[in-house]
């Protein structure tokens, strides 16, 4: 399923349009930031409440195309221009990690 | 081929400009991405911890055919016990820090894992030097 898709069937708001037309093969939730680093594989989706610079850093770092911020959270400004230089999808779900994570597994499990 | 970054004490949004300069550099060179993916991972980590706990730094990366050498040297604290230091969980990151999501205790320990030699040289009150191998071949 592309991010696109991930995009409609969740009702997420799309704050940085990249990769939509990527296909997503995984994702992986925590809010733990060396965790997603020693943990996380390319391709996934990042499901966080983090939402400051080292988000985007580490997304790009990993190959994440596209990072869900749970809870309406608001992505720092240095985060969504960071976002914007390295092609990295910022999406806003208005519901919790547990929920979001429940649907996607629905979706791409 | 030579590259050197300076490491400034908590500037967290800078943080990841050397590991995002070095993968770009790997790249271009054609390394294996696993390869690739092995090193970022180690020089971030390592970057954060100068970041989070020392009081600057320095960070070296010597890339040749064999491997990738990455020295990061900061003047700081030091690891009094370094056994402990490499345990997954243990963490003396301060509340700022973990409320940025770092400070779980995973940083060392993910060096350890991706790297294929580690180094660590650590003095109380003056200071670490991390030297990371990672073999290209």
């Amino acid at each position: 399923m592309t991010v696109k898709e991930i995009i409609e069937k969740l009702d997420l708001q799309c704050l940085n349009e990249a990769n939509l037309d990527t296909e997503v093969t995984g994702a992986y939730a925590s809010d733990l930031l060396s965790d997603v680093m020693g943990n996380a594989r390319s391709g996934q989706m990042w499901i966080t409440m983090q939402t400051h610079k080292n988000v985007t850093a580490i997304a790009s770092l990993k190959d994440i195309p596209a990072v869900i911020i749970v809870k309406n959270g608001v992505p720092d400004e240095d985060m969504l221009e960071h976002a914007k230089d390295e092609d990295i999808c910022i999406l806003v779900s208005k519901e919790a990690t547990f929920e979001v994570c429940g649907k996607l597994w629905e979706l791409i499990k | 081929m030579h590259y050197t970054f300076d490491i400034e004490r908590g500037n967290f949004t800078d943080a990841g400009q050397a590991s995002s300069s070095v993968k770009r550099t790997l790249k271009q060179l054609g390394v294996d991405p696993a390869n690739i993916k092995r090193t970022v991972v180690a020089l971030f980590e390592a970057e954060i911890n100068a970041v989070a706990h020392a009081y600057g730094g320095k960070i070296d990366v010597d890339i040749d055919g064999e491997k990738i050498v990455m020295v990061v040297a900061d003047e700081g604290p030091g690891i009094p016990n370094l056994d402990l230091a490499m345990q997954e969980g243990w963490s003396t990151a301060s509340a700022k820090v973990r409320e940025m999501g770092y400070g779980a205790g995973m940083g060392l320990p993910n060096i350890k894992k991706n790297t294929d030699d580690l180094k660590i040289d650590t003095k109380v009150g003056v200071g670490t030097t991390v030297t990371m191998t990672v073999y290209l071949t």
